[in-house]
């Protein structure tokens, strides 16, 4: 939900400053993300204990579903699904807690998260099988390539956009129900929809980091 | 006003025949996702990834109709125009 008193759009608004809220609370999540990735790491251990006891098992399942999705060649992409996926965690997880705003209920900041996938795909792509790559685009036999290559120009295309609109009509649309609940009756009655919203955001997610990691496997894979 | 008075019209059907489209999409796939944990629950880990996979894409269509009906709603692009007219 939006709530009534976002602290970050206060302070900007006490400095005069004009970066919009979405950009503050990217700032404030990406300070949390540093400042907890710098505390494990300082205290890291043979014998886990604490926080590295709850962050491993999370590290070593995104590991393993890029094993399983993307073979062992997808090793070398875990900083940027790992990244994208606890970005936008923590993102869309900061909307429940009053005076915070989601950075992923903007089209801005998703689109950002969507076109780097994007671009990683085709420089992935292209660093993977050289010119060779632009043979994912000619379909399976070559006289057919006038047909496929307009088609795969505009489903490429529709990636980006596609990654961006689905997270920001989930999170958005989630702020409007709720906003929508609270105005109805605001006493218990949102209460379950908040606890769905707690469901929406692990889900998508999940779904953006596997819906990388499936774009990334098909511009490593070889041209069929 | 007419046109703001259709322009509610539009997103309200336009939201409902997306999500009843959608609806039916994301049932049958997860009556044959449930179909298929029946018959080999040892699969079930596989089968949620695909489903979940396969109900965000199918749910991104409901997601779209839901931005064009906000569009419509609160960003809408002829507003300025219309309100141009009201005034002539």
């Amino acid at each position: 939900m939006t709530h009534p008193f976002i602290f970050l759009e206060w302070l900007e608004q006490q400095l005069h400053l004009h970066i919009g809220s979405h950009v503050t609370y990217t700032w404030l999540v990406m300070a949390l993300l540093i400042f907890l990735a710098v505390v494990v790491k300082r205290s890291i251990k043979t014998v886990p204990s604490g926080l590295q006891n709850f962050l491993e098992p999370v590290i070593d399942g995104i590991e393993n579903m890029i094993e399983e999705t993307m073979g062992h060649k997808g090793k070398a992409y875990f900083p940027l699904i790992a990244t994208i996926a606890f970005f936008i965690l923590a993102s869309n997880l900061i909307a429940l807690i009053p005076g915070f705003f989601p950075p992923t209920a903007n089209l801005n900041t998703n689109a950002a998260i969507a076109l780097t996938v994007f671009a990683m795909t085709h420089i992935i792509g292209v660093k993977e099988h050289g010119i060779g790559y632009f043979k994912h685009f000619c379909g399976p036999v070559i006289w057919l390539a006038p047909l496929i290559v307009p088609i795969e120009i505009v489903g490429h295309l529709a990636r980006p956009l596609s990654l961006t609109l689905r997270l920001f009509g989930n999170m958005y649309g989630h702020e409007i129900v709720l906003m929508i609940f609270f105005g109805l009756v605001p006493f218990l009655l949102p209460l379950p929809m908040m606890l769905m919203g707690v469901l929406v955001a692990f889900i998508q997610t999940f779904v953006f980091m596997l819906l990388a990691m499936i774009y990334i496997a098909g511009s490593l894979e070889e041209a069929h | 006003m007419e046109f703001f008075a259709w322009c509610v019209v539009a997103a309200g059907i336009g939201m409902g025949l997306g999500s009843f489209g959608t609806g039916i999409g994301q049932g049958l796939a997860i009556q044959k996702a449930v179909e298929g944990v029946a018959r080999n629950p040892g699969a079930s880990g596989k089968i949620m990834t695909i489903m979940l996979i396969g109900l965000a894409m199918i749910e991104s269509l409901a997601i779209y109709v839901f931005v064009v009906a906000m569009i419509i709603l609160f960003a809408n692009p002829f507003t300025e125009t219309v309100v141009q007219l009201l005034n002539k």
